[in-house]
């Protein structure tokens, strides 16, 4: 085997099927690669909403109490509960992905998958309470 | 001869922005998108959020969430562009648009949060 | 659950179709009867016209990859009574041009295969005198894995990225270029870098993770991908940083 495939390329009684543009509806598989794909909307929406807050906190006390008074509407509060729901699903996405590509050894040791996905979830959690004792406790 | 594109230094920024975002974000939007709006928890008072933004390891840490989440996005966004929709004529449009506002974005991060003080 | 069910297969006749047909055939469902059986028994003795592939009906030659509701399977891997009570559709794999009936082409795999340069590589073979290369075990199951692939192409099927650009190099090209990067005695690794960096290298994948779910053989190209991604991404930041070589 090997040599040219030219002829084999336009081969004109070889039937090619094309992929539907409606792929990712196929499979259940494909819809959630997808949701996790579309997840990037709601990361990038959300550092649109950071970016506001942090204007309205340069804006002083009136500007930041207008601000949280804006996050209370419906429409954004909406978004943000969306935006929440598809942000989490990236995050367990993303990390469960993490020992799939990422091998790390100690030495010759290899270390098992689950542990790295378990530091994953430990660092995801002390980041949250490192965070919110930030904000809510100092 | 390995030839030179950017590839691998986008995806290198898609997968920090994505390990930063999962990390951050979550806990960030349940308590500035849901629990103060909702009133499930108090928000910080502005001399709290105040102390919390101005503080300059806050900002840098801030700066690099937005920079690596936009990249994060711009990378994801284009690609599903490309496979999910097969936009492969327009392809280098979307890739620019996409990059472009990410760097947008972030020169915007930069001078708003280079504003607290 | 019936002693029978119903197979639609497609057929493809280049020289007067142009679009693919079923045919539906009722055959019979004994408990270890599996998809090939089937197709053997409308072959034998129903219609011997309908063309496929197979060979060592054992799940080893990679030969019998078809798509089974759906699904890209081994057709020798798969039992008919868990269709039951069916119909069961086989057409050829996805993503590949369909030559007749259920066979498709496999010959842009062999161009890719070939251009990952799937042997060991080594500046100087040592002389035979000199004995073995020895491995131990730990260093085997760097790669072991990545060594268990037939070739089935399952994986090529699964992947919407090479359904919508076959110009994407592909799972298994890729995962059997790791079982030789990460094999010690191999001295490659660069070689392979040149083709696996292109546009449609590695770079193309955007972790559908469907070519490690239809493996039959849990090679993992998924996984293996992604790994490359790391190593080519520190590659090309060293090669920026450092032109003239670490």
């Amino acid at each position: 085997m090997g040599g040219s495939h030219v002829y084999s390329d336009y081969h004109p009684r070889w039937l090619r099927r094309k992929l539907s543009t409606y792929w990712w509806l196929e499979k259940r598989a494909y819809v959630a690669f997808i949701l996790r794909e579309g997840s990037c909307m709601f990361v990038a929406w959300f550092v649109v909403y950071l970016l506001l807050l942090v204007n309205s906190v340069v804006g002083g006390p009136g500007s930041y109490a207008r601000f949280l008074e804006w996050s209370a509407t419906p429409w954004v509060l909406t978004l943000n509960i969306v935006s929440f729901l598809f942000i989490v699903y990236h995050a367990i996405t993303f990390f469960v992905a993490a020992p799939q590509a990422m091998v790390v050894h100690i030495g010759h040791w290899r270390v098992p998958g689950v542990l790295v996905l378990a530091g994953h979830y430990v660092a995801w959690a002390a980041a949250s309470v490192f965070v919110s004792w930030l904000l809510l406790g100092a | 001869m390995i030839k030179r594109h950017p590839e691998p230094l986008l995806w290198m920024l898609f997968s920090a922005g994505g390990v930063l975002s999962g990390m951050l974000m979550p806990i960030l939007v349940l308590l500035f998108g849901v629990a103060f709006p909702l009133g499930w928890l108090a928000a910080p008072s502005y001399e709290q959020i105040l102390a919390v933004i101005g503080n300059p390891l806050t900002r840098l840490a801030l700066f690099g969430l937005c920079v690596l989440s936009l990249f994060h996005w711009a990378h994801r966004f284009r690609h599903t562009l490309y496979d999910g929709l097969q936009i492969k004529h327009l392809n280098e449009v979307i890739a620019l648009l996409s990059y472009g506002a990410a760097v947008v974005g972030s020169v915007m991060a930069a001078y708003l949060l280079w504003q607290v003080s | 659950m019936g002693s029978h069910i119903r197979l639609q297969v497609a057929r493809y006749r280049p020289e007067q179709d142009s679009e693919i047909t079923f045919d539906e055939h009722e055959v019979p469902c004994p408990k270890d009867w599996v998809v090939l059986d089937g197709l053997n028994h409308i072959k034998d003795r129903i219609d011997a016209t309908l063309s496929y592939r197979w060979s060592c009906r054992m799940g080893i030659c990679g030969s019998c990859g078809m798509t089974v509701n759906g699904e890209p399977k081994l057709t020798c891997a798969t039992f008919l009574a868990d269709y039951a009570p069916g119909p069961v559709r086989v057409e050829p794999l996805r993503n590949f041009p369909v030559i007749r009936d259920l066979i498709v082409d496999i010959g842009d795999f062999m161009q890719k295969l070939v251009r990952v340069k799937p042997w060991i590589v080594r500046q100087a073979e040592k002389p035979v005198a000199e004995g073995e290369y020895l491995q131990t075990p730990e260093e085997l199951d760097e790669y072991k894995q990545y060594s268990m692939c037939i070739n089935c192409m399952l994986c090529y099927a699964a992947c919407p990225i090479y359904g919508l650009d076959p110009k994407f190099i592909g799972p298994a090209a890729i995962a059997l270029a790791q079982r030789y990067n990460l094999d010690r005695r191999d001295e490659g690794a660069s070689d392979r870098m040149a083709v696996l960096s292109e546009h449609d290298g590695i770079w193309g994948c955007t972790f559908v993770g469907q070519c490690t779910k239809v493996c039959p053989k849990h090679v993992d190209p998924a996984g293996a991908i992604q790994r490359y991604k790391l190593t080519a991404a520190v590659e090309s930041m060293k090669s920026f940083f450092m032109p003239r070589g670490a």
